[in-house]
């Protein structure tokens, strides 16, 4: 029987969707390992423990609150150090958290105040026994997929986004509160700003969601639909084909194709383009694939992984407002 | 500035990976390595700021077997000054060990800044970075979109999920690099001669215990052709659910 | 790019270096760029500056002139990965480094290297070479052109050249000249001559349909005043320009290989994606064929390129056996370049391929520096020792 601490992660005092994923993770560990206890961890400014409710929804039989008025902002040291400091005082098989902007920076500090192992962007654990677990990780830009082992009685799990589903188990959890376990003020990093959507304009070449307009949006204002649904995935470019950027609708540096840029983006969306072999040189090599366009004959569908067929004036304004609610983790 | 950029040998991203018959690693042949592309972000970024803020040193530190000369060289001739290569027959995927290697020979190099790619292509863990910070016990960015030191502090933008921060810490500091933060630039014929005049020392790496092995390495199941989920803004729904689940973007 | 015979276990580390750097170069400055430029007839002189930032101009000439000093292996890469982008940006690399710097090196004295060397590495100089006249091309023996000495060592030139690369861009022309009214090949010097000079002038040929996005120009002299500077020092009868000519096919052999392996990966991806009754055509065996053939001549010019390379840079080599190169390498690159073309099918005679440009191109690139015609009577008399030249 071995008990599972989760960090599990806020901004200002809502709980992110991750945190209920790395629960549910940890819920699961916890009952593979002889039914053992699932502790989470919240930090953040006072008003964060009201998170405790859906965390024991979710299977958190404790929820370990750390509220200072100096934590409105993420504050990846007093959360490593709060992590650590609790799990110094108590017995844990395993520390959980997301594969997330903030789990990147909390993960490997856990790991080194602890000296357990971490093994980071974890999409499935499939078995505990003893100090090993086996767990998988994908490499290589997601071309690998790796088998790990973890030999350790204490190791840091990572958890990738989206892979592990949150499940209901439903429980009231305790809630134990605790001091932040270092000074908030004494820092050496301080959030001066968090800009919301905020995303200065990503190169073709970096991005790694792009989304590209045809002629199939009629008419060169029509491209702000193209720019809205970029920025809903935040981490977007705006591409665009060979006969929109000969139109001037677009600059000649957007063009995707056999004489433009050459992409692979984990993500590429093609709005109104037909899938012209010079434009598909361009950018075939894409991860996911997605086409809207009218006609159910054009030849992007051959290529593409999900294929809409449908007026893009329709399909993607829904789709923005559908990837802005994703991205908010509603 | 005193400036170490610690950096990963990988294969080209853009090949097509065999798995290799003992199944707990990849085929190597006809694979193209180079310094990874977070990392020759990274040393870019070195590069720029001594440039702009006058002299200094940059070091470039890797972990890994003789091969990895060749990439030290590499960054050497973007312009670095010399290199270590913290020597061992293997990378091991346990980010923990090889940051122990890392931070026994950076603590007492006198670095204001040390710099890392966000993550390396072939791990994809980003824990490195963090984690030798942490062992030095110095202030530590994570995939940072902009960098400016200015009057002995840092400014840094990072992406998160939806939103961006901008952080101010104070030095020494470790930084990890993510994309459009610089383009690297092309090392230069004189550069490429004059690296191999630059020195490069070895020593052994000093891993910590490698607690994590791969057990198997797999291929994920072939691309599927083409299918269309539905019509309309009526198919939005199931396109995000697949996005979010099968295709795991979103 | 497709390594079939593992020929980069053949490199050094600084080769591949140096292969890499110009290959991201080109791939990321010149080839979103050439079609366009091509179809204008511009030569794209705005890649001078980054060329040179690069070090490619004179790249195997020492360092002490602010060259790079490299092997002439890694010399031949560069020309390679610039003739992957267009042979028109290759063709002002090679005459800016074999035709204009390499003579001023070879032949001229301290004084005018130091002077002339390191701004022609750093682009801020550009050079052209003078040798072929209208009406003397493969005969450059018969050269009209002349130039007198004076009573005061200055010099007086009088002539025109023709089918000069660079000619109206550049700052400085490396122009042979019988001297003294001499008719024999033996009295040919190079001189240095500025392309401001009073007398001096430049007139682009218009109406290319090959080499687009190159410049080509007519050279005219008349009464040319030169300081006595000017004059090589070290230049001496036809064999010096010959010299030239020897340092600038090696480069071409390379060169060829350069736009063969474009058309060659242009053809391979676009057999692989383009469907025709219902599957890719690369499926079909007479693409195959085309394949194959390309695959095979390459791997083949890539050998005979590469072993060339080591015996220059063993001093081992002769001017017949970059006959042999050149002949051979364009040849193949010509047929690759149609063969590609074709594979294209329509799309095929479009800018927006390579494979019609380089297709074109090369038509120009098997006539000059030695027209394939007169390799072949070169490697003749080389193993017949009768000369069919005359």
């Amino acid at each position: 029987m071995a008990n599972v601490l989760v960090f599990a992660e806020t901004r200002g005092v809502a709980l992110r969707k991750v945190a209920l994923e790395a629960t549910t993770a940890a819920r699961a560990l916890a009952d593979a390992t002889g039914g053992g206890e699932v502790h989470a961890l919240v930090a953040g400014p006072p008003g964060v423990g009201a998170v405790a409710e859906q965390l024991g929804k979710h299977g958190a039989d404790v929820v370990v609150v750390v509220e200072h008025a100096g934590l409105a902002n993420f504050n990846c040291e007093v959360a490593a150090a709060s992590v650590a400091a609790r799990v110094k005082g108590a017995s844990y098989r395993a520390v959980l958290l997301g594969f997330s902007a903030q789990g990147r920076d909390v993960g490997p500090r856990v790991a080194v105040k602890l000296d357990a192992p971490i093994v980071a962007d974890v999409t499935a654990i499939q078995a505990a026994t003893g100090d090993s677990l086996i767990v998988q990780h994908p490499g290589y830009a997601n071309k690998v997929i790796a088998t790990l082992e973890v030999k350790s009685p204490l190791a840091v799990l990572s958890v990738r986004p989206s892979a592990i589903t949150a499940q209901a188990a439903e429980r009231t959890a305790r809630v134990d509160t605790m001091a932040p376990a270092a000074d908030p003020a004494a820092s050496r990093v301080m959030v001066k700003e968090v800009v919301e959507g905020g995303k200065g304009k990503i190169d073709l070449g970096d991005a790694p969601v792009i989304v590209a307009g045809g002629r199939g949006l009629k008419a060169a204002e029509n491209f702000k639909i193209v720019e809205e649904l970029a920025a809903a995935f935040g981490n977007a470019a705006v591409g665009a084909t060979r006969a929109v950027t000969d139109d001037g609708w677009r600059p000649h540096s957007d063009q995707i194709g056999q004489t433009g840029r050459q992409v692979s983006p984990q993500l590429y969306v093609a709005v109104g383009i037909s899938g012209a072999i010079q434009h598909l040189a361009g950018m075939r090599t894409s991860k996911t694939i997605v086409a809207i366009n009218k006609d159910k004959e054009a030849p992007i569908f051959k290529v593409a992984d999900y294929g809409i067929v449908g007026d893009v004036m329709e399909v993607v304004p829904a789709l923005t407002k559908a990837v802005h609610e994703a991205k908010a983790g509603h | 500035m005193k400036i170490a950029v610690c950096i990963k040998r990988t294969p080209d991203s853009e090949s097509r990976f065999r798995i290799a018959a003992s199944s707990t690693a990849i085929d190597e042949t006809g694979l193209k390595f180079d310094i990874d592309d977070f990392a020759s972000y990274a040393v870019e970024v070195a590069l720029q700021l001594n440039e702009k803020q006058g002299p200094g040193e940059v070091v470039v530190y890797a972990v890994g077997p003789d091969a990895v000369q060749e990439t030290l060289r590499k960054a050497m001739s973007m312009g670095v000054d010399r290199a270590v290569q913290l020597k061992t027959d293997s990378v091991p995927y346990d980010g923990l060990a090889v940051a122990k290697a890392l931070a026994a020979e950076l603590a007492g190099g006198g670095y204001d800044l040390v710099l890392f790619g966000k993550h390396a292509f072939d791990t994809s863990s980003g824990v490195v970075g963090t984690a030798t910070a942490e062992l030095l016990g110095i202030a530590c960015v994570t995939a940072a979109t902009k960098l400016d030191i200015a009057n002995g502090k840092g400014t840094a933008r990072r992406e998160l999920e939806g939103a961006a921060e901008t952080v101010e810490f104070s030095l020494p500091a470790a930084v990890t690099i993510d994309e459009g933060i610089a383009r690297p630039r092309y090392p230069s014929l004189k550069g490429i001669m004059a690296a191999k005049k630059k020195p490069l020392e070895t020593k052994p790496a000093q891993l910590g215990d490698v607690r994590i092995t791969v057990k198997a390495l797999q291929l994920p199941p072939d691309r599927p052709a083409g299918r269309i989920i539905g019509e309309g803004a009526a198919a939005v729904p199931e396109l995000i659910r697949l996005l979010q689940t099968e295709a795991k973007v979103l | 790019m497709l390594d079939f015979y593992n020929i980069d276990s053949l490199l050094t580390e600084d080769e591949r270096a140096v292969r890499d750097s110009v290959r991201r170069f080109v791939d990321e400055r010149v080839l979103p760029i050439i079609g366009k430029a091509y179809v204008e007839g511009r030569f794209p002189k705005e890649l001078v500056p980054e060329m040179a930032e690069l070090g490619v101009f004179g790249a195997n000439l020492p360092e002490e002139y602010g060259c790079a000093g490299l092997n002439n292996v890694a010399y031949g890469l560069i020309m390679q990965e610039l003739e992957r982008g267009d042979s028109g940006v290759r063709s002002f690399a090679s005459v800016q480094g074999a035709l204009a710097m390499y003579p001023i090196y070879a032949f001229g004295s301290d004084e005018q290297k130091t002077k002339h060397l390191p701004p022609m590495a750093k682009g801020e100089v550009i050079g052209c070479f003078g040798l072929t006249e209208p009406d003397y091309g493969s005969n450059p023996s018969g050269m009209i052109t002349m130039a007198k000495e004076q009573k005061d060592g200055t010099w007086v030139l009088n002539g025109s050249k023709m089918w000069i690369t660079n000619g109206s861009a550049a700052n400085i022309a490396v122009v042979w000249a019988k001297t003294n009214g001499d008719p024999s090949d033996k009295s040919i010097r190079g001189f240095v001559v500025p392309t401001n000079s009073k007398g001096f002038k430049a007139k682009d040929q218009k109406g290319k349909l090959s080499l687009r996005a190159s410049d080509t120009s007519e050279l005219v002299f008349q009464d040319v005043e030169l300081p006595a500077d000017a004059i090589l020092p070290k230049s001496g009868g036809l064999k010096s320009p010959l010299m030239c000519l020897t340092q600038a096919r090696y480069g071409i052999s390379w060169g060829a290989i350069g736009a063969a392996m474009a058309c060659f990966e242009e053809a391979v991806e676009y057999a692989k994606n383009r469907v025709m009754f219902d599957r890719p055509i690369g499926g079909f065996q007479i693409q195959q064929v085309r394949i194959a053939d390309m695959l095979t001549e390459i791997v083949k010019a890539q050998l005979v390129s590469l072993h060339l390379g080591r015996m220059k840079d063993d001093g081992t080599f002769t001017p017949q056996q970059v006959s042999l190169a050149k002949r051979n390498n364009v040849s193949i690159a010509t047929d690759i370049a149609r063969e590609a073309r074709r594979l294209l099918g329509a799309n095929g005679i479009l800018a927006e391929y390579s494979a019609m440009r380089h297709m074109a191109n090369l038509e120009s690139v098997y006539t000059y520096e030695g027209t394939h015609d007169v390799h072949s009577l070169i490697l003749g008399q080389a193993v017949t020792g009768l000369n069919a030249f005359k």
